[in-house]
């Protein structure tokens, strides 16, 4: 520490430092009970102290007994991860008290993780980055804590342990990060591999999902380490980009002053837009740690990571490469795509209904992306419950538009209604009466009677103004109730203004 | 007034008179009841009567028993052993909507919210509990004189300990207060008081009974197990507690015989399981600290059994001498985590008072004794960054060298025959002021805990008049095997004057003038 404080003072004055940064992410897994009892894990809705029982509220006598669809989805992030898997592994207990750990020891894992030596690649506006990972591991969450007043006044302190014995994915990166966006960026590439695998919700406006960072600087081109600073309290991902940019720049700050810095523990206020100290760190704590011996250890048997490797989707990264260089879509809108799980699928099961139309018929995957990126997310985000489109019928109507049958403003409207009920687009379209008029014929007798209606239009047109024509055409459309052509009915009032001059 | 003849019988016969009907499971647990009420002031077995429960248990047992009997022969077989039969449960057995303390203030008043895998089975094999037998506190200590709620005297002489830490267990046995009981043994806590108190008791194989609901001490060395007047009474409550339970995830699925079964009734033929057998005995364990009257009794108990058609052979588990300090490094370890649980947050006594530290300060300052502080500390100590390679980390070591011990001795023999406690029962108040020769009475039980094998200890006679153990060693899972040994030791010594002995204090007991036990004046723990 005196080191680094030295070495920052020598560089006082220059403009140029670098940021060290390493990522502490808490993600609960995605299980149906606790992880060491038979609790349910899905805390909705739920009053304090209504997910308890005597193993997670440590009474005297009880046994943890571990939950294997944790350690599955742990195991699974560690492929995900291109982590090493242990073959062995055991648990640990962290001693430590508190209120809110009800044995005054946490289960954890401590020389043996689960996991360990992975990697995450990603983009920045800077370009593409990829961060070593040292460990990801299973533990278990804590009781909460509100404090609060009793009637008297006097403060008091609440404990509600229905997260008490959650089953916790902790992943720690090496110390690789340089930027805030850096640091931004991996968390929401973490959030979204999580998801895709199944890991974990990663909400992290619920909890879900808690970033921690250990933030230091030192004078960019120098290899040594600075007094650094864990900062926590981060609970969305622009909050992570906003305090780790604001850590650096205090800490440069504190340092171009002339001042030293503390290991310490730092808040981030979202509404005050800084970090405050929440705790000294000067003593490092001892959490004597030794191996839980109430749980046996664990051999991770290859048929056993087979399996689970087997039953692992398609990789974001990995995806978004096929999106690119095999289906031809835009970096960028591979890129939304994959993003949102939900939007993924849908793109994925509307190119398997693809496959199977004729190829007359069949709509090209940049259509059909066009449509998840546009409408489809556009209406999922207006909705709680994210709608219930359908890749197969999403392909129906996207394939309905290019035959001519339906016009593209009327086939948003049906993909609406579908999102909304889930009803199929045919019997959407026919119970509208929105087939589309293609036929010449037909439109020649509502583009006559609107030209007739409209004559002051009609000079304007001959007057060469562009705006009038335009005019004249939404006529028809109204007039048609929306089913007509676009494209034809603009043909062919340009050719009865051309035949009538 | 009930007949308190009924208490001098043992379990098997209780159930045989049951379904011959010479009884009622309600005279049975009367006639124990009163002779608890009658013997218990000067004894202090019991921390927790529950009469009502135990009747209620009763009535149910006599209501099956009568409908089995309406039924026919073939229906009263079905019915389990232990029905109706009275039976104690160490004060650390955790069970639904009744006290358990550990022995300790810093439970006080904690009512269980669940009943622990082996109530449960208890339970369900129909046996009636009476209540929770006294115990040092957190099973810490060789006496019982580290119950916060005072110590149990020892049947055979009041003035001396029963054992411990199942001190409660084997003194309500030995007094016929109930013919079974419920103890754990993490270093000997169920054989060293049954040897003290002239009963049967055994450790079995770590993981072959479940722990939880069993208020833990040290998590590694822990293990569920009964005390009884005999070996066939033993193996028909280990039939009932033993086998794999979901809830610990450390016991075992390895199949439970019939252990009864194996354990033939007729003495020749329970001693002809000797002959061709390989027992060893250990030199380490007849070590300094041995009083001459105990060797004497063991080497005659070998004698016996070589004369039985046993093979004695003389061997070495190099590494016995290391076994109380790994003990001492490990249990206390696991404790000190074990015990972190105990701050006044959810459960028990609290002091409730001032900010979070100050409150567990006060709690745990007064709520533990002073034999459990100084194991949290020499656990906290011994997990300490910077220490713990020197001490944990070595006991493990060790630990891997003692079961090796025991390996090797196994290759060459079917068990081990040694002393269970260097002495007899000493004086109440002789250790509390010295903690290692209080530690020194385990010296000859915990190597069998360290390396988590079966062990128990029968009764092989008296020395100045007071119950020497005979401690039988298995190989793991062969609890049958060590039985078989022990019935057959039994067999053999069935015509021995000193098994006529009533506990030569028993009708002090009776005598309400008795004053309850306490430790002498300036002995205090």
């Amino acid at each position: 520490m005196a080191e680094a404080a030295a070495q920052a003072r020598v560089a006082r004055g220059a403009v140029a430092w670098e940021a060290v940064i390493g990522i502490e992410v808490h993600a609960q897994l995605r299980t149906a009970s606790k992880m060491f009892c038979a609790c349910s894990a899905d805390l909705r809705d739920a009053g304090p102290n209504t997910h308890t029982c005597p193993v997670c509220l440590g009474m005297p006598g009880v046994l943890p007994v571990i939950n294997r669809r944790a350690v599955e989805l742990v195991l699974s992030t560690g492929m995900a991860i291109d982590a090493e898997i242990a073959s062995v592994t055991r648990w640990d207990r962290k001693n430590y008290f508190y209120p809110d750990l009800p044995k005054g020891y946490q289960i954890s894992q401590f020389d043996l993780p689960l996991a360990a030596h992975g990697q995450l690649a990603l983009d920045t506006s800077e370009g593409p980055f990829t961060v070593r990972i040292r460990r990801a591991h299973l533990e278990e969450d804590t009781a909460r804590l509100q404090h609060t007043a009793d009637a008297t006044g006097r403060r008091i302190s609440l404990v509600d342990f229905n997260r008490s014995g959650l089953p916790l994915l902790e992943i720690v990166t090496e110390p690789d990060i340089r930027t805030a966006e850096q640091a931004r960026r991996y968390a929401e590439e973490l959030r979204l591999l999580l998801r895709t695998i199944g890991a974990s919700d990663a909400e992290m406006e619920n909890g879900q999902m808690r970033v921690e960072a250990n933030v230091s600087i030192r004078p960019a081109g120098t290899h040594g380490f600075g007094v650094r600073s864990e900062v926590k309290n981060m609970n969305s991902f622009r909050a992570v980009e906003r305090a780790i940019a604001h850590e650096i720049e205090r800490q440069a700050a504190v340092l171009e002053a002339g001042g030293t810095l503390v290991q310490e523990t730092r808040g981030w206020d979202d509404v005050r837009n800084e970090t405050y100290t929440m705790r000294s760190k000067e003593d490092s704590d001892d959490y004597r740690y030794f191996p839980e011996p109430d749980l046996p250890p664990l051999r991770t048997d290859p048929a056993w990571l087979d399996a689970i490797r087997a039953s692992m989707p398609e990789l974001p990264a990995k995806r978004r490469t096929r999106y690119v260089s095999i289906l031809g879509l835009t970096p960028y809108d591979a890129g939304v795509i994959v993003a949102d799980p939900a939007a993924s699928a849908l793109f994925e099961d509307a190119l398997a209904s693809a496959a199977g139309l004729p190829a007359d018929r069949r709509p090209v995957p940049k259509a059909l992306a066009n449509w998840v990126t546009g409408e489809y997310l556009r209406l999922a985000k207006q909705r709680d419950d994210g709608g219930h489109a359908s890749g197969a019928e999403l392909t129906r109507l996207v394939s309905m538009v290019g035959e001519g049958r339906i016009s593209g403003t009327n086939a948003k409207e049906v993909f609406g209604r579908h999102v909304g009920s889930g009803e199929p687009v045919e019997a959407i379209v026919s119970s509208m009466g929105l087939t589309q008029i293609s036929d010449s014929v037909a439109l020649s007798a509502a583009i006559d009677g609107v030209l007739a209606a409209n004559p002051a239009a009609v000079a304007d047109c001959r007057a060469g103004k562009d705006q009038a024509v335009r005019f004249l055409v939404g006529q028809v459309m109204k007039a048609t109730r929306g089913q007509a052509n676009a494209t034809m009915v603009q043909r062919l009032v340009r050719e009865r203004l051309e035949e009538r001059a | 007034m009930t007949d308190r003849r009924l208490t001098r019988l043992l379990a098997r016969e209780m159930a045989h008179g049951l379904r011959a009907g010479e009884f009622s499971a309600r005279e049975l647990v009367e006639a124990h009841l009163d002779l608890v009420h009658a013997t218990d002031r000067g004894l202090h077995a019991w921390l927790f009567l529950d009469e009502e429960a135990a009747r209620a248990a009763a009535d149910l047992a006599d209501a099956r028993l009568a409908d089995a009997r309406r039924e026919g022969s073939a229906a009263l077989d079905a019915l389990p052993l232990l029905l109706g039969v009275p039976l104690g449960l160490k004060d650390l057995v955790v069970t639904r909507g009744q006290t358990s303390t550990a022995g300790s203030r810093i439970l006080e008043g904690f009512v269980g919210p669940f009943d622990a895998t082996i109530a449960a089975r208890i339970r369900e094999a129909g046996a009636v509990v009476l209540g929770k037998t006294n115990m040092d506190e957190f099973a810490m200590g060789s006496s019982t004189e580290h119950s916060a709620w005072g110590p149990t005297a020892n049947p055979w002489n009041l003035g001396r300990v029963p054992g411990g830490s199942s001190g409660g267990s084997a003194a309500a046995v030995a007094a016929y207060q109930v013919p079974l009981a419920i103890g754990t043994d993490t270093g000997g806590s169920i054989r060293q008081p049954a040897a003290l108190c002239g009963v049967a008791g055994i450790k079995p194989t770590y993981g072959r009974v479940s722990r939880y609901g069993i208020v833990a001490f040290a998590s590694s060395l822990d293990q569920v197990g009964p005390l009884a007047r005999d070996a066939r009474d033993l193996a028909a409550l280990l039939q009932v507690i033993a086998g794999r339970d979901v809830r610990d995830s450390t016991s075992s699925p390895v199949p439970v015989p019939d252990y009864l079964a194996s354990l033939p009734e007729g003495d020749d033929e329970a001693a002809a399981a000797l002959r061709g057998l390989r027992l060893g005995l250990p030199r380490e364990y007849f070590g300094a600290g041995m009083e001459p009257g105990v060797e004497a009794r063991v080497r005659e108990a070998a004698a016996a059994l070589e004369s039985a058609g046993a093979e004695i052979v003389d061997v070495s588990l190099p590494h016995t001498e290391y076994g109380l300090a790994t003990y001492y490094l490990i249990a206390p370890a696991e404790a000190s985590a074990n015990l972190a649980r105990y701050d006044g947050i959810r459960f028990g006594h609290s002091s409730r008072q001032g900010d979070v530290l100050a409150n567990y300060l006060a709690t745990r300052g007064t709520g533990f004794g002073p034999e459990v502080k100084r194991r949290i500390v020499l656990g906290t100590y011994a997990l300490s960054a910077g220490y713990y390679d020197a001490y944990y980390v070595k006991a493990q070591k060790a630990r891997t060298l003692i079961k090796a011990d025991f390996d090797a001795a196994f290759e060459r023999v079917d068990a081990l025959v040694a002393p269970t406690s260097p002495t007899v029962a000493f004086p109440l108040g002789a250790r509390t002021q010295d903690p290692v020769a209080m530690y020194l009475s385990d010296t000859c039980t915990l190597p069998v805990n360290v390396a988590g094998l079966p062990g128990l200890s029968v009764p092989c006679g008296l020395s100045d008049g007071l119950p020497v153990g005979l401690q039988i060693i298995g190989p793991a899972w062969d609890e049958a095997g060590i039985l078989r040994i022990a019935r057959a030791y039994e067999a053999i010594t069935a015509d021995a004057g000193w098994r006529r002995l009533d506990p030569a204090d028993l009708p002090a007991l009776d005598d309400p003038k008795t004053p309850a036990p306490g430790l002498p004046a300036g002995t205090a723990v």
